[in-house]
């Protein structure tokens, strides 16, 4: 009788563990993980603007008649709904916690499968584990199969490097690092087969301004940022400024960081960020514009709060994905308050690579995706900005044109 | 030859039910368990997968190293990870500041690492037989302090001077190169074939291999160890025969942290520098393998090796598709609970056997001959 009673027990015990790894726990943990290296991938990006631009200088001429083919190209593609064929595979590495984490790495996987269905481009796809421990073996094993290999997040920077110099028949790409190597004078690529892909936030940050000045009844708007100070969130904060002040050169902006570089902690505190913007609302502004990666949910939890206690509807705008889609998988009742998002298209970023690996058009170093590529752009979900999409395409046409430069340092706005 | 057996059984039966177990799982999640098995074989066959699997084990088992220094006198120590990141910090800034010939400067490095981790392993220690707190209360919060609070603090204020911040030039000043341990794939290429694809074998294997003889020695052969399981085994028992119990604790649980400070060393050989994300964990999934190892020196090493392989099969079956990664997880803690129940029962059957024979050995003979 004991023995029988201590097998079903050993058997409850391991059916109970099995039912556990399997079901939510895992993913729970895995996607916490994902947002944690998201937020701290925004936080890395390194930005030295006068050294990128130095090289883009040069290259400029070059970068531009690819952009064109590749613009001619895309076109033809849509004529002909042809399936095409390619040659070309991909090993995509995710960061932690891989699909599902309704940010960066799904992106990354709908800007894939976009290549898959328009390019013909097959691929396979890893994340690391919990730890992160494996990045440059993922990497590895990808390279071992396939052409090109990107890893989604600044944290591959340094075993792409590693690994790349090992593989040099295989591209590799990073995204949201400039891959530059900062040892060289002036910094350069760390060699043929590594790219970076940055966007050029400071102009999608301008049509989330045009926005918000268009929206405002207070005149004035709030900023708030992860971490101050490392070259990278200052272009957020110019972008919005300018795109508010281009609309209306009276409207009063405050701005504030949540902490300073080199205390990342900034985008992971929604708290701090909740009290912020809690005064900020409290003194008068009616739109609030973040850019502190998860702290940015508690900017919205006080955009609630402040409605629900006085009555009068006030705002916040998201940033890098569709934050309407993303906070509403977490508390629908904030949905109401996303008034657009900043985006920061991944997929585009992975799709455009892959486009020119696939024409034989893979360019080391710094790739920028701004608005002309559609690598950043707002969000138009929950309708709040439907009235206004006029204004927004045409602030987007004229930064396209080149009629508005939008500036980087929030210095040199007024 | 009977002790063995009993000892072998249950690992063995432990991993032969878990085989069955995460087969079940992998047929209903849709997948061949035999492929992906086979994937996971033809992986771990290659030279650089096992310089991989090495590479992870190593860390596990310095890390099981130092929970079973505490688990075989009934101390828990669940401090090992703030013990082994706290010191990878303090001993990556020391490094970092002082210019020695190589031997000296890694020495250095280690012995500092070693240092902190004792004496913040201590301070647990010293709270038990001061004031009677229960260290797996003390180590846990000490965990907290030491990686929210005096990591976060001190990263900041020794984050390296420069003017671009990229993730690569993140963290404290880089070491110099000769207080780097080197890698060993010299050592390893005698046995084999060149090792490629830039793996770097870690030269703290050995360091981990010491460890364990020491270990070893230090149970069987020393004073020192003997009062350690004797104070696990029985503290009032020892007490009386003259271990004195507060000292014990104090030290084992410097013991512990001194082994669990050399946790940080394979990182820092790799990234010669504390970098803003090191690998996090290690303290826990030492706890893991000591336990599936039951804090002996060699068991220890398979466990230590089978969580390694595991950890990086992870890769290779998403490249194949054959199964999801997750697979490995649940590998890793069906084995753990199954050896868990597997040590119980053969535990219970031994006791019996004991009994039983004392029992006829009792009732066919003079009490006098059972005694002698």
């Amino acid at each position: 009788m004991r023995k029988k009673s201590t097998l079903i027990l050993a058997l409850l015990a391991v059916l109970s563990l099995l039912a556990a790894a399997c079901g939510s726990d895992v993913a729970d943990v895995a996607s916490d993980a994902a947002d944690a290296a998201g937020d701290a991938a925004e936080a890395v990006e390194d930005t030295v603007d006068d050294a990128m631009e130095d090289d883009a200088m040069e290259d400029e001429d070059a970068d531009h008649s690819a952009d064109d083919d590749a613009m001619e190209d895309e076109d033809a593609m849509e004529d002909e709904p042809a399936m095409a064929d390619s040659d070309t595979t991909v090993g995509l590495v995710y960061d932690i916690g891989g699909r599902g984490d309704l940010s960066f790495n799904d992106s990354a996987a709908a800007g894939l499968e976009k290549a898959q269905a328009d390019l013909g481009v097959a691929f396979t796809e890893a994340s690391p584990n919990n730890d992160g421990s494996d990045r440059a073996e993922l990497l590895q094993i990808a390279a071992d199969g396939n052409p090109i290999v990107i890893g989604v997040g600044f944290l591959f920077e340094g075993d792409a490097v590693a690994v790349a110099a090992e593989n040099p028949d295989t591209n590799f790409a990073v995204i949201d690092s400039s891959m530059l190597d900062f040892s060289q004078d002036p910094p350069g690529p760390y060699g043929d087969n590594v790219a970076g892909l940055v966007f050029a936030e400071e102009q999608g940050s301008y049509l989330v301004g045009v926005a918000a000045a268009l929206k405002t009844e207070s005149n004035q708007l709030g900023f708030i940022g992860g971490v101050c100070c490392f070259g990278l969130i200052e272009k957020f904060e110019a972008g919005f400024r300018a795109g508010a002040l281009s609309v209306n050169p009276d409207i009063e902006i405050v701005s504030q960081y949540i902490t300073d570089a080199p205390d990342f902690d900034g985008f992971n505190q929604p708290d701090r960020a909740q009290v912020i913007a809690t005064t900020m609302y409290e003194d008068g502004a009616d739109i609030i514009y973040h850019a502190a990666g998860g702290a940015g949910n508690g900017m919205f939890q006080a955009a609630k709060d402040y409605s629900e206690d006085n009555g009068s509807k006030v705002w916040g705008i998201g940033v890098d994905s569709d934050q309407f889609n993303t906070i509403g998988a977490v508390d629908e009742s904030l949905q109401e308050y996303v008034l657009t998002s900043m985006l920061k298209r991944v997929d585009t970023a992975v799709f455009e690579i892959l486009k020119a690996q696939n024409d034989g058009a893979f360019a080391a170093g710094p790739n920028v995706y701004d608005l002309s590529v559609d690598g950043v752009g707002y969000s138009t979900s929950g309708g709040f900005v439907d009235d206004i999409v006029d204004d927004l395409e045409a602030a987007k046409a004229s930064i396209i044109a080149g009629d508005v430069v939008v500036p980087t340092d929030p210095t040199e706005v007024g | 030859m009977r002790r063995f057996l009993f000892a072998a059984a249950a690992p063995v039966g432990a991993l032969a039910v878990t085989l069955v177990i995460t087969s079940i799982a992998l047929i209903l999640f849709g997948s061949n368990p035999l492929e992906a098995y086979g994937d996971m074989l033809s992986h771990a066959s290659k030279l650089e997968t096992q310089v991989d699997i090495l590479n992870r084990a190593t860390p596990y088992y310095l890390s099981a190293v130092a929970a079973a220094i505490g688990f075989r006198m009934n101390l828990f120590n669940i401090g090992v990870e703030g013990q082994y990141l706290f010191a990878l910090l303090i001993a990556a800034q020391v490094g970092s500041l002082v210019a020695l010939p190589q031997v000296f400067h890694i020495l250095l490095i280690m012995t500092v690492a070693m240092a902190v981790g004792a004496a913040y392993a201590g301070i647990a220690g010293v709270l038990k037989v001061t004031r009677g707190v229960n260290e797996v209360i003390s180590t846990i919060m000490l965990n907290s302090i030491a990686i929210s609070g005096l990591i976060a603090l001190l990263q900041q204020r020794w984050q390296a001077e420069q003017e671009n911040f990229t993730s690569t030039t993140l963290g404290t000043n880089p070491i110099d190169e000769s207080g780097l341990m080197p890698n060993i794939n010299g050592l390893l290429e005698i046995f084999t074939r060149d090792i490629g694809q830039g793996k770097e074998l870690t030269g703290v294997l050995l360091v981990a291999v010491l460890v364990g003889v020491a270990y070893h020695l230090l149970l069987t052969r020393m004073r020192f160890g003997f009062d350690l399981r004797a104070s696990g085994l029985n503290p009032f028992a020892a007490r009386a025969g003259g271990v004195p119990p507060k000292q014990m604790i104090v030290a084992a649980m410097c013991l512990s942290g001194a082994v669990a400070g050399l946790i940080g060393m394979v990182e820092l050989a790799d990234t010669g520098k504390f970098s803003p994300n090191p690998i996090k964990g290690l303290g826990f999934g030492g706890i893991a393998v000591a336990l599936l190892g039951r804090n002996h020196p060699g068991g220890m090493v398979l466990s230590a090796l089978l969580f390694a392989f595991l950890d990086v099969s992870s890769g290779i079956l998403q490249n194949t598709e054959a199964a999801t990664k997750e697979i490995v997880n649940i590998m890793q803690g069906i084995v753990l609970l199954v050896a868990v129940v597997a040590y119980g029962v053969t535990k219970r059957i031994q006791t019996r056997e004991e009994a039983r024979a004392t029992a006829e050995a009792l009732r066919s003979s003079e009490p006098a001959e059972v005694l002698a």
